[in-house]
Order: C-alpha cells, then sequence, then structure tokens
C-alpha cells in the first residue's frame, strides 16, 4: 500500500477552546482513515457539536492542531476548511429557506460550478454548459434519497426529515473528504433512521470518503460506525468497536447515568 | 479651548438625552425608531406656544411638552408599531419613516414652514464666568439635566419594578412574558419615558439654538441615533457617554478642522470607531449559536 | 405558449419586467404623439425611469443580499456629479448622446469605486450596525460634496475643497459644480428614450446576475450566513459584489437623473431620499423587482396626483404608507387574507 492510502483524512492532536475561563473542549485526539465511518457520541452539553464547529473553524481552536489529509487547517477560514475537503450538516437546520431545493444543492457545487460572473451577467457560452452541468449534477445527487422530482420544491417547505436528507445532499455536493454530519436522524422515524443509515453506507462506498456522525440513535451509531469515540465534559472518554464502547464501564456510567437524567 | 469643550459637552448632553430615548426603545422592541426625532420637534412647538401663546412661565411650558411629548408616544406607538410586533424590523423601520413623515407635515401645517423664534428660556439669568470664558446658563443647565436624567433612569431600571421588567424584556420577551411581566405595557413605558425625555431635549435643544421648524428634529435625531450606535446601542450609559462624545467631537470640528465638515468628521468618527469595535463603545457581542 | 409553459418561474418574471418597461415607454409614446401627455407628468419622465433604476439597484442589496443601506443617494449623489463634470467638460468636443453615454459610464465607474472604497469596510458589520454605517457614509457624502467646487478651463479640470475662488482657473475657466450651490447651467442631455434603455440594460444586468451562480451565492448568504461559509461561499466576496453592483447602478441612475435639470444641488440626494428609495422596495415587495419596478413609478407620480390635495398630499402619503405597512404586515391581517387566497387555490387544484 501506498503511504497516501495510511495517512489519515484528519487526525486532531491536543484540540481544545475555552469560552471565557470555562474549557469546553480539551485534549480531544481523534484520527479517522480515508474511508472510516466514524461515531462521535456522549451526553447532552458534552462538546459534540462544538467539536465540529472546530473542525469546521466556524470556532477558532484556543490549542492543538487540526491535520486535514497532512495538511494543517491552521489559518484558514471555515470556507477554507470547505474547499480543503470538510463538509458537514447542523444539528439545528441550516437550509437556505427561500431557495429551492436544486439551488441548495447548487450551492453546494458553487466551488465546482466554473464561469464568472461576467459569464452570468451577458449569458456566454460557459454559463449554459456550466448551468446545465450543475442541474445534472444536482439532481444526481439529490436522488441518492430519491429527492430528484422535489427539485423546484422550496427548501422550507420540504418536511423536517428531507430537509435534513437535503442538507447531506448540499454537503457532499461540495466533493468533500470528510463528511460531519450533527445528528443526522433527529426527528426521523424507525423505518426513515433504516434508510438513512442504508444511504449514509451507500455514500461512503460509492463516494470514497469518511464520514463522521453525532447521534443519539444507538441502532444507528451501533449500525453503521467503525469506530465510535465518547466524549464527556469536553473529553474523551473511551474509543474503540461498538462492542468495545457498549462494554465499557466508563462508558456506562456516563452515558448511561446521562441518559436515566434525560428520563 | 474650555469654552469649546463645554458647548461640546452641552450640544453632546442634548443627544446624549435624545440618544437614550433610541437605545430604550432599541433595547427593548429591537427597533429603530425613526420618528423619535420628530418628537423632540414636537416637543419643542409644544414649549414655544406655552410660552409664546399663552405667556406660561418656562417651567410649566417645559412640563406640558412633557406631558404632551409622552402621551404622543404612547399612541404612536399603540397605533402604529404595536400591530407590528412580529413583523420584521425593515417593516417595522418603513413604518417609523411613515410616522416621521406624519408628524413632520402635521408640524407643517398646524405651524407652517416660517421659522419660529424660540424664547429665551434663562434670560433672567446672567451668564456665567469660569476662568475668563463667559458660558450661557443653558449649556449648564443641559449638562446638568443630563446627569439629573442619567441617575434617574440608571436607579429607575435597577431600583424599580417597572425598571426590571424593562430590563427582563430585553433580555429575552418570550422569557419575560412567563415570568409574567406584562410586555406590551412595558413597550408603551418605553416609549413613554423616551418622549418625555425627547421634549426635555427639544426644550434644551431648541433654547441652545433658537429656530424652529417641522425639520428641526430631523438632523438630532439622526446624530443621536448615531450616539446611540456609537456607545452600544441598547446600553444606557453607553448612550450617555456616546451622546456627549459626538458632541464634543461636533464642535471640535468645527473649531479647528472645518465648520462645513463637521459633520462629515462626526460621521467618519463612528464608522472608525464602529470598525473597530462593532457593536459600539458600551456595547456586547452576542455570540450566534451554531 | 407551450415553450412560455416550459421557461422557469424567474425566467417568466425576467420577462415580465422587460415587457413593463416595453409597454410603458410605449404608452408615453401614444400619449405624447396624441397630445394627452401633460406637462407635468413629461417633466416627471425622467425622475420616475431615474428612481424605479435606484429601486432596482437597492432591492439588490436589501432583497437579494438581504443587508439594509440606508445611505443609497450618496452612490445617486457620486454619479449625478461626475456625471455632470464629464458631459460639462466635453461640452463642443463630442456629440450629445456620446456626452450623455460617456457620463452615465463614469457616474457609475465611480458610484462603484465609492461603492467598493465604503463596502470593504462596511460590509464586515452586521445588520443593523451595517445600515447605520451606510447612513453615516450617505451623509458624508453629501457633506463632502457641499464643499466640492469644479472647474474646468482650457488647462482642464480643477478641483477645490474650500472655495470657487482657489480653483485658480484662468479667465475662460468655468465653474462646474459651485459647493452647496451644485452644479448650474447644466445642459439637458437625458431623454426619456435614453432612460428606457439604460432602464432595461439595468433590469437585464440585475436579473441575469441574481439567476446566475453568483446571484445564488448571495442569496445563500442572506439565508443563512453559516451554512453558505460551510459550503465553500466566500461571504465578503459576494456582499461587495452585491453592493458594489448596486451602487454602479445607483449612480448610472444618479448621471441619469442629474442631467435631466439645468441646476442641481448636492443636498437633493441626501437621507431622505435614501429613505424614499427605501420605501418603495419595502412597498413593491423585498426582493421582488417587478414590484420594485411598480412601487417607484406609481409613488414618484402620487404627490403629482395629489395635488389637487395641495398641503394634505403629503400628509395623506403618510398616513397612506403606515397602513400599508400595517396591512400587509399585521399576523392578524395576513392571516386573513392567506384565509381568502386558499379558497382560489384549492379550486384551481381540482
Amino acid at each position: 500500500m501506498s503511504d497516501k492510502a495510511q495517512t489519515p483524512v484528519l487526525q486532531t492532536s491536543h484540540l481544545g477552546i475555552d469560552f471565557g475561563g470555562l474549557t469546553a473542549v480539551d485534549e480531544f485526539n481523534i484520527s479517522i482513515a480515508p474511508t472510516e465511518i466514524k461515531g462521535l457520541i456522549g451526553p447532552n452539553g458534552a462538546g459534540k457539536t462544538t467539536i465540529f464547529n472546530l473542525l469546521t473553524k466556524v470556532y477558532q481552536p484556543s490549542r492543538g492542531t487540526i491535520l486535514l489529509d497532512g495538511k494543517d487547517t491552521r489559518n484558514m477560514s471555515p470556507v477554507q476548511v470547505n474547499h480543503a475537503g470538510i463538509a458537514r450538516t447542523f444539528q439545528n437546520i441550516r437550509l437556505f429557506d427561500q431557495l429551492t431545493v436544486e439551488e441548495n444543492v447548487k450551492i453546494g457545487l458553487h466551488d465546482h460550478v466554473k464561469y464568472g460572473m461576467f459569464s452570468g451577467i451577458f449569458r456566454l457560452p460557459s454559463f449554459w454548459k456550466e448551468e446545465k452541468r450543475a442541474h445534472e449534477r444536482a439532481l444526481e445527487l439529490l436522488d441518492i434519497f430519491g429527492m430528484a422530482n422535489e427539485a423546484d420544491v422550496r427548501a422550507d417547505s420540504l418536511p423536517y426529515g428531507a430537509q435534513r436528507r437535503l442538507e447531506i445532499v448540499r454537503a457532499l455536493a461540495t466533493q468533500p473528504k470528510l463528511l460531519l454530519l450533527d445528528e443526522p436522524a433527529a426527528g426521523m422515524n424507525p423505518s426513515e433512521t433504516e434508510e438513512l443509515m442504508n444511504n449514509i453506507k451507500k455514500i461512503r462506498d460509492e463516494f470514497n470518503i469518511a464520514v463522521m456522525l453525532i447521534e443519539h440513535d444507538m441502532n444507528l451509531v451501533m449500525g453503521i460506525c467503525e469506530n465510535i469515540v465518547v466524549v464527556n465534559f469536553g473529553k474523551i472518554i473511551a474509543e474503540g468497536t461498538p462492542t468495545q464502547i457498549q462494554n465499557d464501564p466508563q462508558v456506562i456510567e456516563a452515558y448511561l447515568g446521562g441518559r436515566k437524567e434525560e428520563d | 479651548m474650555l469654552a469649546n469643550l463645554i458647548n461640546g459637552i452641552s450640544l453632546g448632553s442634548v443627544y446624549a438625552i435624545i440618544a437614550l430615548g433610541y437605545t430604550m426603545v432599541y433595547g427593548i422592541a429591537k427597533m429603530l425608531n425613526f420618528a423619535h426625532g420628530d418628537v423632540i420637534m414636537v416637543g419643542g412647538y409644544i414649549a414655544f406656544c406655552s410660552i409664546s401663546y399663552l405667556g406660561w412661565p418656562p417651567i410649566l411650558a417645559v412640563l406640558a411638552s412633557v406631558v404632551v411629548c409622552t402621551i404622543l408616544g404612547i399612541v404612536i406607538e399603540g397605533l402604529a408599531y404595536k400591530p407590528l410586533r412580529n413583523a420584521t424590523s425593515l417593516a417595522v423601520l418603513i413604518t417609523a419613516i411613515g410616522v416621521s413623515y406624519f408628524l413632520q407635515n402635521a408640524a407643517l401645517l398646524i405651524w407652517t414652514s416660517n421659522t419660529k423664534v424660540f424664547p429665551n428660556m434663562f434670560a433672567g439669568m446672567a451668564p456665567i464666568q469660569l476662568g475668563g470664558t463667559q458660558i450661557a446658563p443653558v449649556t449648564l443647565i443641559t449638562v446638568f439635566a443630563n446627569i439629573v436624567i442619567m441617575v434617574a433612569l440608571t436607579l429607575f431600571t435597577s431600583r424599580t419594578k417597572m425598571g426590571k421588567a424593562m430590563r427582563a424584556v430585553s433580555e429575552d420577551k418570550g422569557a419575560a412574558t412567563l415570568m409574567g411581566i406584562n410586555v406590551n405595557r412595558t413597550i408603551s413605558m418605553t416609549f413613554a419615558i423616551g418622549s418625555g425625555l425627547a421634549a426635555i431635549a427639544g426644550v434644551l435643544l431648541c433654547t441652545a439654538y433658537p429656530t424652529l421648524m417641522p425639520t428641526t428634529g430631523a438632523m438630532p435625531g439622526i446624530k443621536a441615533f448615531t450616539a446611540a450606535v456609537f456607545g452600544g446601542i441598547g446600553s444606557i450609559p453607553g448612550a450617555m457617554l456616546g451622546g456627549v462624545l459626538l458632541g464634543v467631537i461636533e464642535i471640535f470640528g468645527k473649531a479647528y478642522i472645518s465648520t462645513q465638515l463637521s459633520d462629515a468628521i462626526v460621521f467618519a468618527v463612528l464608522i472608525i470607531v464602529l470598525l473597530v469595535k462593532p457593536t459600539g463603545l458600551l456595547g456586547h457581542k452576542v455570540r450566534e449559536k451554531v | 405558449m407551450e415553450l412560455f409553459k416550459k421557461l422557469k418561474k424567474h425566467t417568466k418574471m425576467s420577462f415580465l419586467n422587460y415587457g413593463i418597461v416595453i409597454v410603458f415607454y410605449i404608452v408615453i409614446q401614444i400619449l405624447a404623439m396624441s397630445g394627452h401627455l401633460t406637462n407635468s407628468l413629461k417633466g416627471q419622465l425622467i425622475p420616475i425611469v431615474s428612481y424605479v433604476i435606484m429601486a432596482l439597484a437597492l432591492n439588490l442589496v436589501v432583497g437579494i443580499s438581504g443587508e439594509l443601506s440606508l445611505g443609497h443617494a450618496g452612490f445617486m449623489s457620486v454619479g449625478a456629479f461626475s456625471g455632470v463634470v464629464v458631459s460639462m467638460s466635453m461640452a463642443g468636443s463630442a456629440p450629445e448622446p456620446v456626452r450623455l453615454i460617456c457620463a452615465i459610464l463614469i457616474g457609475a465607474l465611480l458610484a462603484g469605486l465609492a461603492g467598493v472604497i465604503i463596502g470593504i469596510p462596511v460590509l464586515r458589520l452586521n445588520g443593523d450596525y451595517l445600515a447605520i454605517v451606510t447612513l453615516a457614509f450617505g451623509e458624508i457624502i453629501k457633506n463632502v460634496m457641499n464643499c466640492l467646487y469644479v472647474g474646468v478651463d482650457g488647462a482642464g479640470i480643477h478641483v477645490s475643497f474650500k472655495d470657487a475662488g482657489s480653483l485658480g482657473m484662468a479667465a475662460d475657466g468655468k465653474i462646474l459644480i459651485n459647493g452647496p450651490i451644485g452644479a448650474n447651467g447644466v445642459t439637458k442631455l437625458s431623454t426619456f428614450m435614453a432612460g428606457t434603455v439604460l432602464l432595461i440594460i439595468v433590469l437585464i444586468i440585475i436579473q441575469n446576475l441574481v439567476n446566475s451562480r453568483t446571484g445564488l451565492a448571495i442569496m445563500a448568504i442572506r439565508d443563512n450566513r453559516i451554512a453558505a461559509e460551510a459550503s465553500g461561499v466566500p461571504v465578503t466576496k459576494y456582499k461587495l459584489i452585491a453592493f458594489v453592483t448596486s451602487a454602479a447602478i445607483a449612480g448610472a441612475a444618479g448621471a441619469l437623473y442629474a442631467l435631466n435639470y439645468s441646476t442641481i444641488a448636492p443636498k437633493k440626494f441626501d437621507f431622505n431620499t435614501s429613505i424614499l428609495v427605501l420605501v418603495f422596495v419595502v412597498l413593491g415587495g423585498i426582493g421582488n423587482m417587478t414590484g420594485s419596478i411598480i412601487a417607484a413609478a406609481l409613488l414618484t407620480i402620487l404627490p403629482e396626483l395629489l395635488r389637487k390635495f395641495a398641503d394634505y398630499r403629503m400628509l395623506i402619503y403618510a398616513i397612506v404608507l403606515i397602513i400599508v405597512m400595517i396591512a400587509t404586515n399585521n399576523e392578524k391581517v395576513r392571516a386573513f387574507v392567506n384565509g381568502l387566497k386558499k379558497k382560489p387555490a384549492q379550486e384551481e387544484a381540482k
């Protein structure tokens, strides 16, 4: 095997952030292989979404490094991180509400549609060619989730589950190497979740990308994740395969203990 | 130099009193009340009429002006802004502009476009000598009024039930409702106080610059709004600080740089401050939750 | 007709807008030829076209980019006075249409440049803070224009910020812009025909921009800045594109407007003008270009139509404005209207 195949798509070391005097995430060290599906779990408020925000540079880390495909993302903006290969979805859905489903996906394709402002204004040949290509590509991507016939619907009029799926399609359109999914199954019924699981696997296999997901639905996490990282109070408390995690006493205490409170 | 400084603080105090109205309304209703400047003008006219036509003593004129403007504030809020409580901020802004047009044109019909010369309310008082410079009584009274209002408002918002309700509503309208606070009444009260203050500002402004026209309130209104943003909109001490600084910058700009460009200097300073500290001098940043 | 049905919704809207402008032009021509065009309306034609262009420009910022600008009259002012200087300094050396085209182009260019200078610092701010800074810049432009003196003589163009005397011109020199008095003795070059052509060009630019990759990116930032960044859309770049395009178009409108009058003063382009245009945009419907065209045209004529109410007309205008805003934005009124609308829609579905 070549060296490249062994380089993790993402590697963090000593990653951490403080808000005021409060340490939200600390000593976060993970490594994700190029086509791995990794789960990130932990009780509410454990800092999972904050970790996603650090990886995508919505927050600048207070310390530590993030290597994306071996490159340090230290001075990158969220836009540059996306161009470098990380795409994400959001826990509280963030679609472009007034745009159509297809247009939402086209925003994901933004960096891969090659014509400038003036071709757009003067409708030069490159505009027509690239718009046609973008249109076809958007429909192809939507078809993964069987959403191609909803292409002209306004994003905010989609049902909740479909909005979550659209966020995944939009993220995929940016051609990431690593896809971060923040509670993709939230609000879905069991059959929708089942379908989502299959689709996440299908995406990984077809696009050859790594996926990291935050999820509270344990059937989904245990069903598709090859490795799981458990965080509590901003720190990793366990790491391993689903079987290892299920039998880890610390996880049971932190996680199931946390769940009791929820009840 | 000293005279300029005192004049600047005095003009700034007028801006500060007007800015308080902007900042309180913004803090609570999250709206830019562009009609606020025109309430100043109404306050000026009421005082003018009370003194010049009815021959009332100045103190009674000020009182009449405050009462009329307070009621005006409540009526404007109830008729024009209350129906738009959950509308977009742009819709409310345009409505406020409609109210501003209305007040200016109503004033035009009632008092015509002829400039009225505002009577000197402190004619009986002699100018005060301070280190060789003469200071008009109105200058000191304005600064004094500003300090009194500032202290009173701070006490009001920190000590009284209504004041605390105002702070609660400005923090979180939803939670305030759940705590049993009558949000509509609180907003109405805020407009009442802001408009009452505008009346005082109107009288002070017209005494210092004794010309009164239907458009008198527009420019001071815009500048006071700028002052509120300058200090950090939503913050009462911020409005005070922003107002005074703006007044000083304006007078110094006029005296030492250029009379014609003094407004440009004021606005340029505002822009620089906002670029360095985007929430104004005393404003605090709200982080968007992702 | 089949072909028309196939077109996308926004393509249809674009053609509707071109149609409205062309029909308006034809109607005015017919009225003029049959002698039904009143003098007051005739005098209003170029202001109407200018304000329609202004409204379209502002709608690009407010509706498409989602940022509130309270200082767009400033860009109109830059375009107006640079247009006047260009057209006057070309007097005698070029035919009138060429002078007009150059004036509009240079006006747009300089206003666009002002847009860049203002936009780069300003667009880092958000919401109401951005609005107040645009207001501040609008006032600064007005203030600076009030102190601007420009003259032309054999040696070229002279500029001063002090007074006309310090321009240092030769005896044959002519003052083009005279501080607060503004420009005097301007040759009226603008025609309704030229205005209509400019309006069509502006519509093409704005609509094609909006319905392209660039426009999508601008609207995505408006709808959700954080998601746009996460999708790889550079926020500042696209906000700036919208702002500068809008400023340049406002400059073109300013040049067209100014060259319709023999005298024009800087105070014409003050805060009230910025607000007036904003009212057109909001009443026409934010983001709705057809609405902007109709609202700007109607509301520019409205004060003329209300002339018989003389002193009361602006008061009526204010009341109408407040009532319209409440009627279109109050939750209860909206729910009621939606209830009415639903019925016909259901019928159609059957």
